[in-house]
């Protein structure tokens, strides 16, 4: 079970190292990093290109393993489970918005929303109601029955957002959600993920290169060279 | 069920190539049906006919004649129930081309050797009281518009009559019917009485086979054995052999059916498997990023694998039945040759075996991509949406 106690340590990243190999070669990528993120908290991830900021995402959403060091959600040791309960507990806590929305074009916004669900043992009653009520929280129920090729940048993240909150996970993780957006969608996606953390009390990483984007979190980690800092690189 | 929109929008992605895969499966599968009627046209009196029937024919060729004294030594012989005669006639209906069985036979002794010929009580009656009666099958019957009480004339290019004439005119007096859809319904039986006394002398006496029955299937080839040391070393030395070697001896003429389909069969099931796999190959590679979004909101690997395994074997079946159901529509109609191959049809075992097939097809073509699915790791994959 997840805990749950505002203020306490959701996620927890301890030495974590990850190393990548290309032909004999080794890339760290991430080198003794150390993170912690109160339930509640919405963490911005800024860094330059290359500085491993969505492999560290990757870790904490339980997407790929580290080489060295723990990574803990809930109390839960991420790194430890075997991979069919891994994509169990994703589908339980962890929520993805990703840059490119990545919806799958063939289904509308409603079946894109009640993928995650398809998961659960809910009826196709309780599955529209539950794909219904993230849609609307994202403002998009008029669009339900949309294709993505039918929707604008803007509203296929706000689809992607809801998929992300229909299981309602306790932690979202978002990689670069403004980056394909222009400036007005890219604050309305914002307003959207600072609201869910206010009023629905979700836990939120979110990697961006965009300053305007970071302002909004309760705080902001810089990493650079594999390594974390509360200060931005120069 | 839940995952069925999944798998179904997923096929209809690429509309276009969804459509040339399925067509192409559905022509493989029309052909299956067609070679199956075919095989089953040319082969399907070898296996299933009676069993308890030998055939005794000239050791020499089934066109050398044996004399119709035999009957009775063979008679005599243990283990012999029943013995009937049967001469090739070779005969047409007013074209060369309406080419169909016809033989002369002893009318009691023929009905008791072949039960699955269903011929009204009527019908035997008025046959054993005409000399120059004749009963045809329903199949010949209704394609050339014969009824009882017609006089039909037969041409044959074998038999002479006394007068030199090579036209004989038979008067129909029964139409039968066949037990089940293997019994041949095309061919037409007339008196052998008839036949021999109208034909010219230097060839009366003679018959083209026997078909014996024993009255054990078991003792068969002991009974076949004593048959022909019957006959050894006399003018006419006899072959016997059961009755479905001496159909697959006709039909050997033609060549190795089975061995024909079946190579014919490979080749294009070799083509579709290559279509349709590339066809798969090419739909995973191409959502590779998505089947990483999937893994990424929780499916597991073998729910990804299931998924794509689930796409082909559908593609394969809805593409395989379709095919099935046109080649059974196809063949409904029975022989398309008009007469050369009575026994045309696609035989629901085929059918089913064809069902099976299509199955197979789609987890050999989709296990492949469904395996290279499953071992996507998650953040790769998500860097090739």
């Amino acid at each position: 079970m997840m805990n749950e106690t505002a203020n306490a340590a959701l996620v927890k990243v301890d030495g974590v190292e990850k190393v990548f190999h290309r032909g004999s070669e080794e890339i760290h990528v991430l080198r003794d990093l150390h993170l912690t993120v109160a339930a509640g908290e919405f963490l911005a991830l800024m860094g330059p290109s290359g500085s491993g900021k969505s492999t560290l995402l990757n870790l904490i959403g339980g997407l790929d393993r580290p080489t060295r060091g723990t990574v803990s959600v809930g109390g839960e040791r991420v790194d430890q489970l075997p991979d069919r309960k891994l994509a169990a507990w994703r589908a339980r806590h962890i929520g993805f918005v990703f840059q490119f929305y990545n919806l799958l074009p063939v289904l509308t916004a409603e079946r894109n929303v009640e993928l995650p669900l398809l998961l659960t043992h809910l009826s196709r009653a309780e599955r529209k109601q539950h794909v219904a009520t993230a849609l609307a929280i994202v403002g998009l129920s008029h669009r339900a029955k949309h294709y993505p090729r039918q929707l604008s940048g803007g509203e296929q993240q706000r689809v992607g957002i809801a998929r992300a909150i229909v299981t309602d996970p306790t932690l979202l993780l978002c990689d670069e959600p403004t980056g394909d957006l222009d400036r007005k969608s890219g604050d309305e996606i914002m307003e959207l993920l600072q609201a869910l953390r206010q009023a629905h009390g979700k836990t939120i990483i979110m990697v961006t290169h965009d300053p305007h984007a970071s302002a909004r979190a309760s705080r902001i980690a810089y990493l650079d060279k594999g390594q974390l800092s509360d200060t931005p690189v120069k | 069920m839940k995952f069925a929109f999944l798998i179904w929008s997923n096929l209809r992605r690429k509309k276009l190539r969804t459509a040339l895969t399925f067509l192409s499966i559905a022509v493989a599968f029309v052909l299956f049906g067609f070679l199956s009627a075919i095989r089953h046209a040319l082969t399907g009196g070898v296996s299933l006919e009676g069993a308890d029937r030998l055939v005794v024919r000239h050791k020499v060729s089934i066109i050398q004649l044996l004399p119709v004294s035999y009957q009775q030594r063979m008679l005599q012989i243990p283990g012999v129930a029943a013995a009937a005669h049967l001469t090739w006639f070779g005969g047409t209906y007013q074209d060369p081309k309406n080419l169909f069985m016809q033989a002369p036979v002893v009318p009691e002794e023929f009905l008791d050797m072949y039960p699955e010929i269903l011929l009204p009580a009527e019908a035997k009656k008025a046959w054993l009281a005409t000399r120059t009666g004749a009963i045809v099958g329903r199949k010949s019957a209704e394609r050339y518009g014969w009824k009882i009480g017609d006089r039909v004339p037969i041409q044959t290019s074998i038999w002479a009559k006394s007068d030199g004439s090579y036209t004989w005119e038979f008067d129909i007096v029964g139409i039968f019917d066949g037990k089940n859809q293997n019994t041949d319904t095309t061919p037409l039986y007339f008196r052998y009485d008839y036949f021999d006394e109208s034909r010219q002398e230097m060839v009366r006496g003679l018959v083209g086979w026997y078909s014996i029955r024993v009255k054990d299937p078991a003792q068969a080839a002991g009974v076949a054995r004593r048959v022909d040391q019957e006959f050894q070393n006399s003018p006419a030395e006899t072959k016997t052999e059961p009755e479905g070697a001496f159909v697959q001896g006709f039909v050997n003429q033609i060549g190795n059916i089975t061995l024909i389909t079946a190579a014919i069969l490979a080749a294009v099931f070799f083509t579709i498997l290559i279509v349709t796999g590339n066809t798969m190959a090419q739909a995973v590679r191409e959502r590779t990023g998505e089947l990483g979004v999937l893994k990424a909101v929780g499916f597991a690997s073998s729910q990804v694998l299931l998924l794509v395994l689930a796409e082909s074997c559908l593609l394969a079946v809805l593409g395989g039945l379709s095919g099935l159901g046109l080649a059974r529509l196809l063949t409904a109609g029975g022989d398309p040759t008009g007469g050369m191959l009575p026994l045309f049809h696609f035989p629901t075992r085929d059918l089913l075996a064809g069902v099976g097939l299509s199955v197979g097809l789609g987890v050999v073509t989709g296990i492949f991509p469904a395996l290279q699915a499953m071992r996507l790791r998650v953040a790769d994959a998500l860097r090739r949406m």
